[in-house]
């Protein structure tokens, strides 16, 4: 009884400090036809959840672009949710599929950039699954206040990474090979060849990796001219692969070459004109 | 209505903001007042109020006075779900002139104030960012327009069956031209193999024979028959379609509208209960064949299956419609069997007709031979010849469980009990086996009641197998970019609420192609699917929201790779080699979009910076 009360005394005196306590930002994008219409019926059924998400409406989850996620991290966001039906329950018949390989990337880019990929979540809920998108939503909240505040707002480094992530999303080269994959691995490639998906997932992984150190690369170069080996210091690559990169970029006349002391080289961003 | 405000996307937003109590419903939970005080403070929010309900006439009217008194031009209404009830705010909108794409719904009901019931203050706070966030998506909105796009009024038809017939009479009666497509060389599709329908028991040949009459004559009905669709272009209210029949020229044709009626096949038990592997082991509608035919042999027991191959032996889902068929057949065979017997030289020909006669071991043939020598008075028992009288003959049923719904059927179930037919139940743990005892058909089953092992000898087993989808359906899919389901039969926009309606506007489906379905159910969607299919020829045009991609030219490389993930065939390559959107078939679901390699594509209403912009309205402190 004594402990029960002194329980509750402890639990009384927490509720201040409880008030102050952090409260994650998560974004929540939901599709207007399952996830969206399951959190109004969650509603409907006075189904309870934390107040930390924030819904966005799109008319389908494939809508969400690497980009969009990638450039919201960057902005400081705790969590990002996002929100379809069910696999071939779409509205728009495949929407949901291409939403499934697009998770993969952001979620592999953000793994490089060094930010938790657990902060994004890719869920399938249904318009008749309220009590599920509560579920999902306590659950993904107290998973991202574990992970605690994103720490892209006070880590400037892992900011430009961050950057740096959302830049390689937004290349030629991830969009055409996301955008393409289903069709490799479903219908075949023009000479009717159908792709492995493992091979095919090993091969964008590798791209993605390129991506991200060459549009690091092009981030950390924005900020001032600097030489390969600086450029392999702060990015942890090796030199040789740095200047492989810097090879690449050049060609697409994205970085230029400058020799501020005579000797050696260092490389600035091209920031207009850049050609992809 | 008022007079069209005009809204130049360069002019300075001008924002009102009505935010709902719903009496109590948000009200009750969240400070509303607080939150209309707060959206004062936002950028380019010009006037902002509360209202008790914002969707009663008062709420309304408030909206139309803001926007006439204080020369609003974007609209934000905070209080339920967009869902239900954007149109009626947009209307209102429009009502005051301003175009109804400048309005932004912010949901603080559903997501707020009935979610978060004991938290008053975080749900007050978050139905502040809410507002925030549709303030900064209504600051990027800017007007749209509508597009028209006319329909050609006239459709075709795929599939000549009961249900592609009925469709394309119904359509021909309104007037519109149909083509209408079979790929046999006569009409009449799965029924017309049949001997005799259930309820009325008449004979399938007279019950469809007018409808095929009619369909032959109709002025409005152009009849292709033993020929298939070879491609089709375009979208709703314009399709390119080309018809091709074997050795002749292939026909060109412009139609607004499609429906597909291509309908279904029977299941080939292969592998079960000793089809194809014994004699007179026949399926549903191989023995409607002999009925017809009067081909039956000589029969004292019958065994009908059920559920052969269906509810999860083979085929997941339960086939509808032989329940009542086989109720009817052992009606049929109680009543008319000495109608339907062949002649003793018939019998040599129906056994030849199982398609196996090589499997059938020597012996069989024999008993074969020696029973038709039998039946020629050559030898055998006396008495069996003398069992004539049909009540001689005996029909059990083995079910699993009999489904004969409404009103019609379950009386007819009782008539069939009513003359001896025997109903067996098995269970999936006990199947019924099929097995040659000798030279005697047999059927073992376990009992339920007795819970014992029983035999029985037959003369015939007829196995009530599935309908099953056309194995070619996915050729028909994919040439008019609609989906199958997973059993492979077309897939409806939405069970309960569009049951002919594909999500791809202007083709719609019918009959036994989107699942198994008696005559009376294939009519009354042809029906559905042909009144559906009119409404936008009969308008002549259709409007398409303004919800669709859209493509920057400067930016788009022409890799096509849009092309390929856009699942309504809503893009193609312009004369310039680049992409372009046939807006009438874009539904704005964004796949392009998210996907194009350039980022050249984007969509109306739902743009990257408008996205972004709410986005991150959320994650800023409060101002």
């Amino acid at each position: 009884m004594a402990e029960n009360v002194q329980h509750a005394i402890a639990q009384k005196k927490d509720e201040p400090a409880g008030a102050n306590e952090w409260e994650p930002k998560i974004i929540g994008f939901l599709c207007n036809w399952c996830s969206y219409a399951g959190a109004d019926l969650c509603g409907v059924s006075r189904y309870q959840y934390p107040t930390n998400v924030r819904a966005v409406r799109v008319m389908c989850s494939t809508r969400i672009s690497p980009h969009i996620v990638l450039e919201l991290f960057t902005a400081g966001a705790d969590g990002i949710l996002v929100g379809g039906c069910h696999l071939n329950d779409c509205h728009y018949i495949t929407g949901n599929f291409y939403t499934e390989k697009r998770l993969r990337l952001m979620k592999k880019l953000l793994e490089d950039a060094g930010i938790e990929p657990q902060r994004l979540r890719l869920e399938w809920v249904s318009a008749s699954e309220g009590e599920k998108f509560s579920k999902i939503v306590t659950e993904f909240t107290e998973q991202v206040k574990k992970l605690g505040p994103s720490k892209v707002k006070k880590d400037a480094a892992l900011k430009t990474r961050a950057s740096a992530a959302d830049g390689a999303s937004q290349t030629f080269r991830l969009r055409a090979l996301v955008g393409k994959e289903l069709g490799l691995e479903k219908t075949g490639n023009v000479y009717g060849q159908k792709l492995d998906q493992t091979e095919l997932e090993k091969l964008i992984d590798a791209a993605t990796k390129d991506e991200f150190e060459r549009s690091l690369i092009l981030e950390l170069s924005k900020q001032k001219a600097r030489s390969v080996k600086e450029l392999g210091q702060i990015m942890d690559v090796p030199t040789d692969k740095v200047l492989r990169h810097i090879v690449v970029l050049r060609q697409k006349n994205m970085i230029a070459m400058e020799h501020p002391d005579g000797l050696t080289p260092t490389y600035k961003a091209i920031e207009i004109g850049g050609e992809q | 209505m008022a007079d069209t405000i005009k809204v130049d996307p360069k002019d300075k937003p001008r924002i009102g903001v009505f935010v709902c109590h719903c009496g109590t419903n948000i009200g009750g939970f969240v400070d509303v007042k607080s939150v209309a005080e707060y959206a004062k403070t936002l950028p380019d929010v010009i006037y902002a109020t509360d209202n008790l309900y914002t969707c009663a006439e008062d709420g309304l009217v408030s909206i139309r006075e803001g926007i006439r008194k204080h020369n609003l031009n974007r609209i934000i209404v905070a209080s339920c779900t967009p869902r239900t009830h954007a149109p009626l705010f947009q209307a209102t909108c429009e009502s005051a002139g301003l175009n109804k794409y400048l309005f932004t719904f912010v949901n603080i009901r559903e997501h707020c104030s009935w979610v978060h019931m004991k938290e008053r203050e975080k749900g007050t706070t978050k139905a502040r960012d809410l507002i925030r966030m549709g303030v900064a998506r209504a600051r990027l909105l800017i007007p749209q327009e509508e597009q028209r796009v006319d329909v050609e009024p006239s459709g075709v038809v795929i599939g000549g069956g009961v249900a592609g017939m009925t469709a394309a009479l119904s359509l021909a009666d309104m007037g519109f031209p149909v083509h209408l497509v079979e790929r046999e060389a006569e009409l009449g599709g799965f029924v017309k193999n049949l001997n005799n329908l259930y309820v009325t028991e008449k004979s399938a040949t007279d019950t469809i024979k007018p409808l095929i009459e009619k369909t032959k004559a109709h002025k409005n009905v152009k009849l292709h028959l033993g020929s298939q669709m070879k491609s089709v272009e375009g979208f709703i209210g314009n399709y390119e379609i080309v018809i091709g029949a074997k050795g002749a020229e292939d026909i060109k044709a412009k139609v607004g509208t499609i429906i597909v009626a291509t309908g279904a096949l029977e299941y080939v038990p292969e592998g079960l209960y000793g089809y194809n592997q014994y004699p007179n082991v026949v399926t549903l509608t191989e023995f409607e064949i002999l009925c017809k035919k009067k081909a039956l042999p000589k029969m004292k027991n019958v065994a009908i299956i059920q559920c052969a191959g269906s509810r999860g032996q083979v085929k997941t889902y339960c086939s509808r419609v032989c329940c009542n068929v086989a109720i009817k057949n052992a009606i049929n065979i109680v009543d008319n069997y000495d109608n339907m017997l062949g002649l003793a030289e018939q019998l040599g020909t129906v056994i030849e007709k199982v398609p196996v006669e090589q499997k059938v071991p020597e012996e069989i043939i024999e008993r074969r031979r020696r029973r038709r020598g039998r039946e020629r008075g050559e030898e055998g028992e006396a008495d069996e010849v003398k069992l004539g009288p049909s009540e001689k003959i005996e029909v059990t049923v083995f079910n699993r469980d009999i489904m004969a719904y409404g009103v019609e059927h379950e009386l007819t179930y009782n008539k069939a009990r009513e003359k001896r037919v025997k109903f067996v139940r098995y269970t999936t743990d006990h199947l019924p086996r099929v097995y040659m005892e000798g030279n005697q058909l047999t059927v073992g089953y376990f009992h339920e009641t007795l819970k014992l092992e029983r035999t029985m000898p037959v003369d015939m087993v007829i196995l009530s197998t599935p309908l099953v989808a056309q194995p070619d359906a996915g050729d028909l899919s994919q040439m008019l970019k609609v989906p199958l389901g997973q059993e492979g039969f077309f897939l409806e926009a939405h069970v309960k609420l569009r049951p002919v309606d594909f999500a791809t506007d202007g083709i719609f489906v019918c009959g036994t192609c989107r699942g198994p379905a008696d005559i009376t159910e294939a009519v009354t969607q042809a029906s559905a699917a042909a009144s559906r299919a009119a409404i936008p020829m009969a308008k002549g045009y259709v409007q398409a929201e303004a919800l669709t991609s859209v493509v920057d030219e400067n930016k788009c490389s022409g890799c096509g790779t849009c092309i390929q993930v856009c699942p309504y065939g809503a893009l193609r390559k312009s004369e310039k080699g680049l992409a372009e959107v046939i807006v009438a078939a874009c539904k704005g679901c964004g796949c392009c979009g998210a996907t194009c390699p350039e980022g050249a594509i984007t969509m109306t209403n739902y743009t990257d910076a408008q996205l972004l912009a709410e986005a991150k309205a959320a994650l800023q402190e409060e101002v």
